[in-house]
This record gives C-alpha cells, structure tokens and sequence, in this order.
C-alpha cells in the first residue's frame, strides 16, 4: 500500500443534507476543532453549524483593487503629464475624465487575479493534490453525492475509538481511517531527466534563434522592407514608355511661375506696367534684393562701379540719360530677360522683387539727380527730426 | 392556464438525483465522439479554414484586400468585433448578474454561457488585430518601456479598448476556470483513464470539496460576480466609446453606451438561445436545461429587444430635437440613403420578431425561439453595419461620399470567425462538462437542508 501508518484522521459519509448538518453540529459541540466537512456542493447553514468565522478574502480584493486604482492613475499622470506631455485633442496633460476608463479596468484585473490567485494560494495552499484525503474511497464519495465529516488527528481530543463510536451514533453510514501518504522523492540526477533539460534547452534555444533572425525577416513580417511603390528614378512597368518619374502635362504652369511673354527679345516693343506702388515696405524690399544680387557688379548707388575688378566687365552706370529715361517695364525686362552680356535674374528673384528693385532703382536715380524742392523737403524733415 | 407565481417551478425537472445528474453532465465526456460530432465539427471546421485562407491573404497582400477604403474606414474589421463583443456579454450576464440577482436557474445555462464569452471575446479580438495591418506587433497597443521613451496614448478610446477587452477576457476566464474548479475534481475522481486522471488533477489543484474550502470559495465567487457586473457594462461603454467620442454626426451621441449595452444583451441571449436548442437536444440535458430556462431568457430577449428599438426611435427624437442639421441629415440618411435596406433588415429583426414573445406559447416553442434568436443575430449584426458604415459613407465632405461594399475577403474572415467560434464551441461540449455539475447539484431538489427553509 502507498501510505504510511500515520493516522490522519476518521472520516465518516453520512446520506442527506440534513444528517451532515446534524453531524456538524454535534462533532463541533463535543469540542473538536481541527474538523472538515466535505460535501459535494455547499451546503446552506454549514458554516454556522462548524461555527466558521465569515471569509476574510474581501479584505485581499479591498487591498488590490486599491492598490491598482492608484496605480494606474499615478502612471498615466507620470506617462501623460511629466514624462512625455503631449497635447492630444486639445486634452489637458491631466485628463481625469480620459483616465477613467483604463483606471475601472486595471482596478478590476487586480481586484479578480488577487483575490482568485490568493484565495488558491494563501487560503487553501493549493495546488496539494498529495493530501492526505486525495485518493481515498471518502473523496470520491463525496465527490458524487455522500456528505462526509473527517476529525483529523492532530486535534487536541484525538481519540480514534471515541470519535468512531460519536459517528456511529450520529447515523454515519461508513467510517474509514486516513492516512498520511508516503512522500514522493522525485530524483532529480536521473539520466532521463537530464536528458530532458538538454533537449528543452536546445530546442528553445533553435526557437528563438529562428524566430528572431530569420522569421521576423520572412514574408509577411518583413518590417515594410519590400513595399509596393516607386521611388525616384526608378522603372516602371505601368507606363509605356518605363519611366517611373512623370512629366507634368503640356502646358503645365508651376504656382508662382507665370511664363513671362517677352523672354529672348532684347528690345520688345511692349512691356508690362508696374504693378507695385514705391511704398516703404516695397523699396525696403528692392534695396535688400538689388544690395544681393545687383550691387556686386552694379555697385551700391548703381554707378557701374564693380567690385568684381575685373573678373566681368563693368557695366555701365544705371544713372545715364538711357537708363533714367527707360520705362519701369524695360527695366524689367533687362532683369527677367538679361541683356548682352548681363545674364537673366528671373531664376533668382521673383516677380515681385523684380519690381521692387525696380523700383529702388528710381530711388537712387532720383537721390543722384535731386531738385531742389527735393533738398528743401529733406531738409524740412530732418529738421523736424531734431527737435 | 392558471399559474401560482409564487412558487418557483424546479430548476432541475425529472427528480434527477444527484449522481444522475452527474452522469448525465459527464455523459459526453466519457463516450467517443459519434458520427453527428464528426459532421458539425466538419462544418465548422470547413468555416474556420475559408477564414483562415482569407486571414492569410490578407496578411500576405496587406488589409487593401478589404473593402474599406476612403471615406468608408471603418469597414467589417470593426462590424464583427463589436457584434462579436457583444455576444459574449449574455454570458457574463447569466454568470454574474443573474448571480447577484440570486436567480437559480442560471446555473443551468451559466457555464455554457460563459464558455460562449470567452469564444466569443476570442473572436472578437481578430478583428481589430487583423485591422492593424500587422497583427504580429500587436504588443505595441500595450505601455511597455521603449527606447523612444513613448508611451501609449491612454486618453484614446481605443487603447481603452484594449484595456477592456483584454480586461474583459482574463476576468471572464479566470471566472470560468474557478467554476470548473470543482467540477474538474469530480471528474478526477470518477474518471477510469490514468491519463485523463493526471489532467483532471492538475486542474483540480488537489480540490477536496471541504467546507472551509467552500466558504471562501462562494465568496470569492461573490467577488468576482460583483466585479464582473459593472466590468460587462464597462466593455460595451467603452466599445461604445469608439464611436461616441468622435465627432461624426450619428455617432457622437450620449445614448450609446447604455444602447451598445442593451444590444450586446440582446445579441448575446439570442446567441445562447440559438446554440442551447442545439447543445440540450444532442446532450439530452432537457431536464437540465429546461423549457423554463428559454422562457425567461426570451423574456430577457424580448425586453432588451424593446430598449434596442426605444434606442432607434430616442435617435431620431433626438436628431429632431437638436436642431443639428448634420445629425438630421445622418439619421435620415440611415432610413431613406443608400442604405435603407440594412436599416430596415435591423428594424425588422430586432423590434418586431422578438414581440412575438409577448404570447407565452411562442417564448416556449424551440422552432419558432429557434428563428427569432437567428434573425436577432442577423438583426444585431446588421445594426453594427448601419452604425458603421452610414455614419461614414456620407461624411463632412460631399465630394469623398462613396459606397462600401465588403469583398470576398471580408466575408470569407466573417465566416471564418463563426468557423472559429462553432469549433471552440463544438470541442467544448466534447472536452468539459457543459453544465456546472457542482451548482446543478446544489440547486437539485432535496439538495439542501430540510429545516433550513425556502428559497435562499
Ligand atoms: C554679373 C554682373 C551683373 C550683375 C550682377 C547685374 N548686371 Fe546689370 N548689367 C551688367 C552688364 C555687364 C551690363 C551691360 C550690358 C550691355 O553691354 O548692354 C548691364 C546692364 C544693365 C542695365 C542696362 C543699362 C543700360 O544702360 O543699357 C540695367 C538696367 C541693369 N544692368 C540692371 C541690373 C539689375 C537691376 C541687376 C540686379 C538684378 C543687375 N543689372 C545685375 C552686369 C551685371
């Protein structure tokens, strides 16, 4: 046999609810305390007749599922508000409303894993499939429909002859002795075992390899290395003529670069009108730009007077009789179009600066030829200014 | 006919003793498969493979398989997780809220309706991890330190989402496994085979049915159901969410969650209905799973099926009511648009069939429950549609209005799930007892102490 001699307990199966009750009731009265009562559901009043003290298992749940409430808040006040504040639809960094959600539902995890995984643990020490009680004809009875009551050894008034003749008197139909089972010793230098350890080991090992250096870089899970598009300059065999790269349709105008229609003409009978009146903001704008891309051959106060010593040739100064009397519109022109030898400016000012320069051109024209009511005008304002 | 409704008809007919009871749960665990097992394990499984090629497709060519697109984003993916969702809440229903309630006739019904949340919770979750393109990183939508110092956006309905599915599935599983805790140590003890014994005791975790043992253990049970209770009503709030907390007309209303909840209800118990008829019939439970049992849960069908429709009609009122031109515009859309005809497939299937059920005849006739409970499904999946997709398919902007049409792709993965979802079932009533055995026997007549008086 696979026990010991050791008594465990007495056990005895009784037929009904009723008797099972009346079993209790009595065997704790006599003053037994290390007693149990199995029955295969739970039986209403048992608890009061064993006089049991009520559950203290709520006080584990209680502990838990405050204990997640307050930490699922504390985190997503740190994640949200201290460590990566992000402004997410207009949500302050502290949202308590959007906290609520995530806040119920972790409390409820902990709450239920607590009190389940303390109640098998803590409670009931399991799992114990080696107790004494496992096994025997008692168990399986009162796995089906009998209603037993074990009085176990170890209690204070443990006497086997007394307690069997208590039982008997109470109706109990069958009374069995429990013993302690003999232990297990499970040798752990086994060749099997250890074999076993070697090959789990090897085969995790081969696993996690594959999975981590060769799976991850299989079909599907290719981390979008191979996606269907084209990048630049590359083949395509949509098109006809195998060009990824399109060409915008005939007559295309980019925003911002209306064609200009005299290009190539050096002289054109007709030319475009200024658009922009001398504002001060306008000719701010026209002396920065001509000060840029004027000046180095033109000079500061457009006088033909290069700084480029002779890697160009000069040009002549913007002050003559020709220039001054050229219209805004031919001015114009010479920047977008060029003439001679001067290169054409439109891929590097725009329109508007073009006009601007334009017009910072008839500033300095009309600074180097001032009338007199001009020099009365200055003197006017300055004289203003000092006092 | 004149009913006494005072006293409660027995929960257990037939004056089944204990061990029948007993026997007769463990029946189809302890008998080889038949011929009728093989067939319906066929179908399902034939369902589950086209998912499984369409699932495989999709992940190979990426979701463009699907026929979500512009302005339609939101196509069958999210369809079937919230229909799925709320076919699990019928059985947290049954299991917590029928506990708290104290009604005895959901033990009858309770495992088996919880076994059908958690297969139904597993369904569910597929579809927005397919959703995501790449289901492999599916670890992403958890907080998880990173070398980019980023965390999830937890003030997004949808990561609440994952939260209270993911929430949703352990309780309802851990729920589940300590009510099988008992009913594995019976089976441990009346099993002959040496393997099946070894299983039965690791699960039992050595369970040796003693009252100190059960004195904690229907307190934690008190616990977990008044955990689950409000947990249930969170999950369909929070699905609810999805929608609500956007701004789209038709969607951003405040009567959603608790019309999201009553649906789930809905669907879940017309679900239940519909694969009990089945299970009692081929299990030969009908004493176990009685008449009685359908009766009050097509009750439950027929209430919740009014709150739905008070739902429908509270839209409307409310669309008038707001003065909210696109809101107006959404509402009538739904009921005279393109998709009218979806509209009123749900009106017809889930306000008016199950009124049916106010004549007592029809809630305890199995083939006319039968077709209701099949046309609640149809009608319940097909509300999740209308929400769906006609809040979006008329948007903001007229010039992206367009029609969504599903592909072969998107029903092949619906079919799929109910491939997955029939199959997990089939195998349970073949693999764990099907009614819990312990809590049957508890409510069994003469189970309980004479002396101890009435119902309590
Ligand atoms: C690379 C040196 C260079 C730069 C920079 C340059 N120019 Fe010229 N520019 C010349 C030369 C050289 C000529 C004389 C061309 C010719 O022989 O007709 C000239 C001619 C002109 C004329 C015609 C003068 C006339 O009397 O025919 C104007 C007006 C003019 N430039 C304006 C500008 C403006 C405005 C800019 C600034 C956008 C500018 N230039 C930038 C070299 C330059």
């Amino acid at each position: 046999m696979n026990r010991t001699d050791k008594i465990f307990g007495i056990a005895a199966l009784f037929d009904t609810p009723d008797a099972i009750i009346n079993a209790a009731e009595k065997v704790t009265a006599a003053g037994y305390k290390k007693i149990d009562v199995n029955t295969p559901y739970p039986v209403h009043g048992m608890n009061k007749a064993m006089k049991l003290k009520p559950s203290k298992l709520g006080f584990i749940t209680l502990f838990f599922g405050l204990s997640g409430a307050a930490f699922a808040m504390l985190f997503m006040f740190w994640a949200m508000s201290l460590e990566y504040p992000m402004i997410i639809g207009g949500k302050p960094f502290f949202s308590l409303p959007a906290f609520i959600p995530i806040t119920f539902e972790v409390t409820v995890l902990l709450a239920t894993l607590s009190t389940v995984i303390g109640m098998l643990t803590f409670f009931f020490n399991y799992p114990n499939n080696n107790h004494p009680l496992n096994g025997t004809a008692y168990i399986k009875a009162v796995a089906v429909d009998k209603f037993g009551i074990c009085i176990e050894a170890s209690d204070n008034k443990f006497d086997k002859d007394v307690i069997e003749q208590l039982l008997h008197h109470l109706g109990a139909n069958e009374i069995e002795t429990i013993y302690y089972p003999k232990d297990e010793v499970y040798p752990i230098f086994q060749p099997k075992y250890l074999m076993f350890l070697a090959a789990t080991a090897i085969a995790t090992s081969l696993v996690t390899y594959f999975v981590l250096n060769k799976l991850m870089f299989m079909d599907p899970f290719n981390w979008m290395m191979v996606q269907d598009k084209l990048i630049p300059q590359e083949k395509s065999e949509v098109f006809e003529d195998g060009f990824g790269m399109r060409k915008p349709v005939e007559g295309t105008v980019a925003r911002g670069f209306i064609p200009y229609p005299f290009m190539g003409e050096p002289t054109p009978a007709d030319v475009l009108s200024n658009p922009f009146l001398p504002t001060r903001e306008n000719i701010e704008l026209g002396k920065k730009k001509y000060l840029i891309y004027c000046s180095p051959c033109h000079g500061n106060y457009a006088e033909g007077d290069s700084r480029l010593r002779g890697q160009f040739p000069n040009p002549p100064t913007l002050h003559s009789v020709r220039s001054r009397e050229m219209s805004d519109g031919m001015l114009y022109h010479i920047i977008t179009n060029g003439q001679n030898i001067m290169p054409s400016y439109a891929s590097q000012v725009t329109r508007e600066e073009r006009w601007a320069i334009v017009n910072y051109i008839r500033v300095l024209q009309r600074a180097k030829f001032a009338r007199e009511s001009d020099l009365q005008e200055i003197k006017k304002e300055s004289a203003a200014n000092v006092e | 006919m004149k009913i006494d409704y005072k006293i409660e008809p027995p929960v257990v007919e037939g004056r089944l003793s204990l061990s029948q009871i007993e026997e007769l749960v463990a029946k189809p665990l302890e008998t080889r498969p038949d011929k009728k097992f093989f067939i319906a394990i066929g179908i399902s499984g034939t369902a589950l493979l086209i998912g499984i090629i369409c699932v495989a497709i999709t992940l190979h060519y990426g979701i463009g398989m699907w026929g979500n697109n512009q302005p339609v984003g939101w196509g069958f993916g999210i369809v079937n997780f919230v229909f799925w969702v709320g076919i699990g809440h019928a059985g947290t229903l049954i299991s917590a809220i029928l506990f708290l309630l104290r009604q005895k006739w959901r033990t009858g019904i309770a495992r088996f309706a919880e076994a059908m949340t958690i297969f139904a919770v597993i369904c569910a979750g597929l579809f927005p991890i397919l959703h995501t393109g790449r289901p492999w990183l599916g670890g992403y939508l958890f907080p998880y330190p990173n070398q980019h110092g980023l965390w999830i956006n937890f003030t997004s309905p949808l990561i609440w989402d994952v939260f209270a599915v993911s929430t949703y599935f352990t309780v309802s599983l851990v729920f589940w496994y300590i009510g099988l805790i008992p009913d594995f140590a019976s089976l441990r003890e009346r099993t002959a085979s040496k393997v099946k014994k070894i299983i039965y005791s690791i699960f039992s975790l050595g369970w040796r049915h003693s009252n100190r043992n059960w004195l904690h253990y229907e307190k934690a049970y008190l616990l977990l159901a008044g955990f689950a209770t409000p947990l249930v009503l969170s999950v369909h709030t929070i699905v609810s969410f999805d929608f609500a907390v956007s701004i789209m007309p038709g969607w951003h209303t405040t009567i959603f969650p608790p019309y999201f909840v009553a649906g789930a209800i809905f669907s879940g118990f017309a679900m239940v209905v519909t694969v009990l008829i089945f299970v009692r019939k081929i299990f030969n439970l009908e004493h176990i799973i009685t008449l009685n049992h359908f009766d009050k849960m097509n009750k439950v069908i027929m209430a919740t099926g009014m709150m739905v429709g008070y739902a429908y009609a509270m839209e409307f009122f409310i669309a008038w009511y707001s003065g909210n031109p696109f809101e107006q515009f959404v509402i009538i859309n739904r009921a005279f648009g393109p998709y009218a005809w979806a509209y009123w497939i749900m009106v017809t299937c889930n306000v008016v069939f199950p009124q049916l059920f106010w004549i007592k005849k029809f809630r305890r006739s199995i083939p006319v429950m039968l077709a209701i409970a099949i046309l609640v499904n149809v009608g319940m999946w097909f509300e999740r549609f209308v929400i769906t997709v006609t809040s979006l398919h008329r948007d903001y902007l007229p010039s992206s209005w367009g029609y969504f049409t599903p592909t072969l792709y998107d029903i092949g993965i619906l079919v799929g799930s109910f491939g997955l979802f029939f199959t997990l079932v089939i195998l349970f009533t073949k693999t764990l007892p099907v009614v819990s055995i312990s809590e049957v026997k508890a409510v069994a007549g003469g189970a309980q102490p004479s002396h101890h008086g009435g119902n309590h």
